[in-house]
C-alpha cells in the first residue's frame, strides 16, 4: 500500500514528536526522582553541620561552603578576562587571520575534556607555580574552563546592541572607549550576566577539574583562605556514591539534590533574567 | 571664521583599558599553547620511559609496569561510538521537531528542558546511572553486571544530546524563510520541505552539531567512570558492549590521585591527557571548519 503524502507527513510528525518526548521525559523523571528521594534528607542540620561518622551522618556544610568559594573564585578570574575578550572580539577585532585564530582557539578551549583541564591545573598551578592543592589552583583551573562560555555569550550580547547606538555616541564626540564603557556595555549587561551565570553554573557542577587541584576527600572544617584545600559538592557526591561502603542512600540522594538545586537555581536565574530583559528591551 | 575641532583629552585610564582589551584577545591562543605545553612537560617523558611496544600493547597493569594504552583508546572509542549511534539520530530528529514542527507553546517547554539537561552535573547523571540504570541494564540483558560499555554509551548519549539539539536547531533556524516558502509554493508538503530543502541547506551546521556532540562524549569523565565498570581490557568482540570497559578519561581521573609525582605512571597519565587533547582538538577543528564553510557560503549567496 502506498501512503498519500499527507499521511506520510502525519506519520512523520508523529514520529518526531515521539522522539522528542523520549528525549524530554527522562529529564523530567531524573529531576523528579532525585527531588522525591532527596527531599526527606533535606533538613536544617543537613545543610549546616559537619559530616560525621565516616560521612554517613551529619551534614554537608564544608562541601557547600567549598563550592561557594570555588564558584566565587572562578567568577573573580573568569568574568573580567572573559568580558574583556568579548569586547575585543565584538568591538575591536577586524576579520583577519588573527581573529580567526582567536575564534578557533575559543572553540577548541570549549572542547577540551574537563579532566584534561584537571591535568593542566595540576601541572601549572599546583606543581609549577607551587600553589599546592588549594582553592586558588582549583578556581584558576575552573575559570579557564569557563572562559569560552562567558566569551561567546557576552560577545553575542554585545553584538545585539544596535549599531546606531554607537554611531550616535561617536557623533556626539564620545571616544571609542567612552562609547563602549558608557553605552554598549550597560546595554549588553543583562545578556552578559546571563552568560556569566551559565558559565559559573558549569563550573559549580564540575568534578574532574577539581579532582587533583583542590578537592579534599574528607575535611571537616571550613576553608580559611584561598590557599586551603576544601571539600566540594560534586566531588563529595562522587566520593559518597563510589568510595564509601555502606553509605545511606538517603544521604546520597540528599547530596545529589542539594547539588542539583544549587546548579539549576543558577539556570533558572539566568533564564528569568533573559526573558525579563528581552521583554523590557526597547530596541 | 574657522572652527578648530575641540581636542579630545586622552585619559590614561582609557589607554590602559584599550591596551588590556587588545592583549586579552591574545590570551585565548596563549591558554591553548599553555595547556599543551604543560601537558607535554609532564607527558612527553612517558614516551622515553616506556618502550613503544609496551605503550601500544594491550595490557594496562600500571603497578607491574604495563602501560598499554590500546585498551583505553579502544574503550573510549567503543563508548563514544555507542553514544554517537544513539545520540546523533535522536538529537537531529528532536532538533527538526523543535525547529520545524513543534507549535510555539511546546517549543517553550522543550527548549528549557533541554537546557536543564545541559545543566545537570555529570556526577549526578553518573550517580543515577549507577543506582537506577545499571540494575536495569543487568536485568534486561541478563548480564553479570550492569556497569557496562552500553550503560556508559546510554548516559553519554544523554549528555551529548543538548549540544547536538541546540547547535542543529540553530543551523535549521538560520535557513532563510524564502527556501521553505519556495518549496511550499511549488506544492511540496512540509514534510518534504524539511527533508529535501531545509535539512540539506543546514547540513554544515548539522555536521558541526554532530562533531561537537561527539567531542563532548569523548571528553566526558565522571559519569563514564561511574557507570562503565572500569575494567581495562581490549573490547573487540561483539559482546563488548555488555562488558565493563575503561576509557582514557576515567583512567586519568581514577588513578591520578594515587600515583607518585614524577613516576612513570604519572607521566603516562599525562601522556593519555595529551592524546585526549589532540583527539578533541582535531574533532573540534573539523567542527569549526564546517562553521567557517557555512559562513563563507552564506556570504557567497548574499553577494
Amino acid at each position: 500500500m502506498i501512503l498519500s503524502r499527507e499521511w506520510v507527513q502525519r506519520l512523520g510528525f508523529a514520529f518526531l514528536t515521539l522522539v522528542t518526548v523520549m528525549v524530554v521525559l527522562p529529564i523530567v523523571l531524573v529531576v523528579g526522582y532525585i527531588v522525591m528521594q532527596g527531599a526527606p534528607a533535606l533538613t536544617w542540620e543537613f545543610l549546616t553541620q559537619m559530616p560525621r561518622g565516616g560521612m554517613r551522618e551529619g551534614g554537608l556544610l564544608p562541601a557547600i561552603v567549598g563550592t561557594l568559594w570555588l564558584t566565587a573564585g572562578t567568577a573573580v578570574f573568569a568574568v573580567p578576562v572573559g568580558v574583556a575578550m568579548a569586547v575585543y572580539l565584538a568591538e575591536y577585532a577586524s576579520d583577519n587571520l588573527f581573529t580567526r585564530l582567536v575564534r578557533l582557539s575559543i572553540i577548541n578551549l570549549a572542547g577540551i575534556p574537563s579532566v584534561v583541564y584537571g591535568l593542566f591545573g595540576l601541572g601549572l598551578f599546583v606543581l609549577f607555580l607551587g600553589f599546592g592543592s588549594s582553592i586558588l589552583a582549583g578556581a584558576l583551573t575552573l575559570s579557564i574552563m569557563t572562559l569560552p562560555v562567558i566569551i561567546s555569550t557576552s560577545e553575542e550580547a554585545l553584538r545585539a546592541v544596535p549599531q546606531s547606538f554607537r554611531t550616535v555616541s561617536i557623533s556626539l564626540g564620545g571616544t571609542k572607549w567612552q562609547t563602549i564603557s558608557r553605552i554598549v556595555l550597560p546595554q549588553a549587561l543583562p545578556g552578559i550576566l546571563t552568560g556569566v551565570i551559565l558559565g559559573l553554573e558549569r563550573a559549580a557542577g564540575e568534578t574532574a577539574p577539581i579532582l587533583f587541584t583542590v578537592a579534599a576527600f574528607f575535611l571537616p572544617r571550613l576553608p580559611r583562605s584561598v590557599f586551603d584545600q576544601t571539600m566540594a559538592l560534586p566531588y563529595h557526591l562522587f566520593v559518597i556514591s563510589t568510595q564509601v561502603p555502606g553509605m545511606p542512600v538517603k544521604i546520597q540522594y540528599g547530596t545529589a539534590l542539594v547539588l542539583l538545586i544549587f546548579v539549576l537555581s543558577m539556570n533558572l536565574i539566568a533564564a528569568g533574567l533573559r526573558s525579563y530583559y528581552r521583554r523590557r528591551r526597547q530596541w | 571664521m574657522t572652527h578648530k575641532p575641540a581636542r579630545r583629552k586622552t585619559h590614561i585610564g582609557e589607554v590602559v583599558a584599550e591596551t588590556l582589551i587588545r592583549t586579552s584577545g591574545l590570551s585565548t591562543i596563549a591558554f591553548i599553547l599553555l595547556i599543551f605545553a604543560f601537558l607535554a612537560r609532564e607527558g612527553v617523558p612517558a614516551f622515553f620511559e616506556v618502550k613503544a611496544n609496551v605503550l601500544f600493547g594491550a595490557r594496562w597493569y600500571p603497578t607491574e609496569g604495563f602501560f598499554g594504552l590500546w585498551s583505553l583508546i579502544l574503550g573510549s572509542v567503543l563508548v563514544t561510538v555507542g553514544a554517537a549511534v544513539l545520540a546523533v539520530p535522536t538529537g537531529l530528529l528532536a532538533a527538526v521537531f523543535v525547529a520545524e514542527v513543534s507549535p510555539r507553546w511546546l517549543r517553550e517547554i522543550v527548549k528549557p528542558m533541554i537546557e536543564v539537561l545541559a545543566g545537570i552535573p555529570s556526577v549526578v547523571l553518573g550517580f543515577l546511572g549507577m543506582l537506577m540504570l545499571s540494575p536495569l541494564v543487568r536485568q534486561v540483558f541478563n548480564a553479570p553486571t550492569g556497569l557496562t560499555a552500553f550503560s556508559g554509551s546510554l548516559v553519554l548519549a544523554y549528555m551529548a544530546l543538548p549540544t547536538i539539539i541546540s547547535v542543529a536547531e540553530d543551523a535549521l533556524d538560520s535557513v532563510p524563510r524564502a527556501y521553505r516558502d519556495a518549496a511550499l509554493a511549488l506544492g511540496a508538503t512540509r514534510w518534504q520541505t524539511i527533508w529535501r530543502v531545509t535539512v540539506p541547506a543546514a547540513r554544515s551546521g548539522i555536521l558541526t552539531a554532530m562533531m561537537l556532540g561527539i567531542g563532548r562524549a569523548i571528553g566526558e569523565t565522571m559519569a563514564v567512570m561511574m557507570v562503565t565498570g572500569n575494567a581495562a581490557r581490549i573490547p573487540l568482540t561483539l559482546d563488548s558492549f555488555m562488558r565493563p570497559v575503561r576509557t582514557m578519561t576515567a583512567t586519568i581521573a581514577a588513578e591520578m590521585g594515587e600515583v607518585a609525582q614524577g613516576s612513570t605512571h604519572f607521566h603516562v597519565l599525562f601522556a593519555v591527557g595529551i592524546l585526549l587533547f589532540v583527539i578533541t582538538f582535531l574533532v573540534n577543528l573539523a567542527a569549526s571548519l564546517a562553521i567557517f564553510q557555512q559562513t563563507r557560503r552564506a556570504e557567497r549567496l548574499l553577494s
